[in-house]
């Protein structure tokens, strides 16, 4: 039996290298900063050989997902890459990956949204696509990018809905962390190949969404919506499986950190949730019972597992890198009130917006915050 | 934990009636009159939902969706589009 290996790597090479392992068959892509750096790693490793797939240069992002669309209705295993703009381009196909039941797995390296331009990260890019119909994990680690895009695939596979994996520009795409490889032939009893129930295929023809009436367009609605709900179970079973076949977790629909008798949780996503934990240190040095809760699933937004980890008499400190238009305070902040409501009226939540546009948020900054919050 | 899925996808395979009962759209009816009719064929190369016969000139109401392409493109005159009742 080989050994893992441990490299230092970015969190897009690590992005790119679990595509290879995933042995994934094409590749739509289309440059923007900061996931550029993914697509050109597997461009490179298609180039090279290293990777058997299709990699297809296409002019937008509006392309991209059509392309992984149309391959993936043929029976491929597709993955993609956009961040901010890019993604809020794609849009309307993402409704046609999900509504067509297709398992495309894609990665969005988190950036703030144009107007103004920046480049640097916050969440409403992945949030704005909420009610598109796509799973979302919330990565906070490179090690967790490359872990959870097997996950994805496998998961995506299982119940034909695709997934959006999520990860902070530059904080994680662009700076090396240790990165553990496990050997292929684990990765390949982890995630067997693609066997689609069904493909575009001339010898046996068939159509891809047709127009249906209403009594017909509601039940596929309806399921779509059932089967986001039955992918909790599923997203559990393949990280219990990947940490017993590789050892690794990152959490399944949750990752909390001394949680079990905190009385101040602080409740966030992605590379600012990992930073949390160094904050949550700062706090119990200062006797603070504080611990930290982040949903790694942010869609379907695992309700019963908050519900059941959030200790009695907790106040959650929800801290946004997004805003809620139209309400004071941030997403994350709304989406666990509406679950906490009439189930945990113990519960406080308190809310802040911070590091929008890739405003550094050191761990001092953020245990100085969440004292402050507790205050309020 | 089990999880129940459907994993229902939109496909349709090809067949009569697999864009659906097209016949209800329809307020104007095209009626051939097979006294001018000379079979060019014309109607059945432009129908976009296939439901005119090729040989006899037939028309299948079922699916007829009632455009009036059909009309437009008879070099004779030989098809009028009728109201519905
Ligand atoms: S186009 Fe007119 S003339 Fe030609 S076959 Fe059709 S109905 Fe007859
Ligand atoms: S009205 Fe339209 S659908 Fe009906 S027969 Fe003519 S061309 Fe075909």
């Amino acid at each position: 039996m080989k050994a893992a290996q441990v490299i230092m790597d970015t969190g897009a090479h690590a992005a790119a290298l679990a595509v290879k392992s995933a042995r994934v068959d094409v590749v739509p892509g289309y440059p923007i900063t900061p996931q550029t750096s993914i697509m050109e790693a597997v461009a490179a490793m298609v180039e090279n050989g290293e990777l058997n797939a299709r990699f297809i240069p296409v002019e937008g992002e509006h392309s991209a997902m059509a392309a992984a669309v149309a391959a993936s209705a043929a029976g491929a295993r597709v993955f993609t890459a956009t961040s901010a703009n890019g993604l809020l381009y794609m849009h309307e196909v993402l409704h046609m990956a999900s509504g067509g039941r297709l398992p495309v797995v894609m990665c969005n390296v988190n950036r703030g949204i144009f107007a103004p331009w920046t480049l640097w990260a916050d969440h409403q890019d992945s949030f704005a696509q909420r009610d598109t119909g796509w799973i979302q994990y919330h990565c906070s680690s490179n090690q967790e990018v490359f872990n959870t895009i097997l996950q994805a695939f496998r998961v995506a596979e299982q119940i034909n809905i695709p997934i959006m994996v999520n990860f902070d520009g530059f904080a994680i795409s662009h700076c090396l962390m240790p990165l553990t490889l496990p050997p292929q032939e684990d990765i390949d009893r982890f995630l067997p190949p693609h066997e689609p129930k069904w493909r575009l295929d001339p010898a046996h023809p068939s159509s891809f969404s047709n127009v249906t009436n209403a009594a017909e367009y509601a039940p596929f609605r309806q399921m779509l919506s059932d089967d986001i709900m039955a992918s909790i179970p599923l997203v559990k079973q393949a990280a219990q499986e990947y940490k017993d076949i590789t050892g690794m977790w990152d959490g399944d629909t949750i990752d909390t950190y001394l949680l079990e008798d905190a009385e101040v949780v602080a409740f966030a996503v992605n590379s600012m949730a990992a930073e949390l934990r160094l904050s949550i240190d700062i706090l119990r040095e200062q006797g603070i019972k504080a611990g930290l809760l982040r949903p790694r699933l942010y869609l379907p937004f695992p309700a019963e597992d908050i519900i059941n980890a959030l200790p009695q008499n907790a106040q959650v400190m929800v801290l946004d890198r997004n805003y809620n238009f139209g309400h004071p305070g941030g997403i994350l902040a709304s989406e666990l009130k509406s679950v906490l409501f009439g189930r945990r009226n113990d519960i406080t939540v308190k809310n802040r917006v911070m590091g929008i546009g890739g405003i550094d948020l050191p761990r001092r900054f953020m245990a100085a915050e969440i004292r402050a919050m507790m205050d309020e | 934990m089990k999880s129940v899925t459907k994993a229902y996808q939109p496909i349709s395979w090809p067949m009569k009636g697999a864009g659906g009962d097209t016949g209800s759209w329809r307020t104007h009816r095209p009626v051939v009159d097979t006294q001018i009719c000379t079979k060019c064929q014309l109607c059945w190369v432009y129908c976009p939902e296939a439901v005119i016969d090729r040989n006899e000139i037939t028309i299948d109401y079922r699916y007829c969706k009632g455009c009036g392409v059909c009309a437009t493109e008879c070099p004779t005159g030989a098809i009028s589009m009728e109201k519905e009742e």
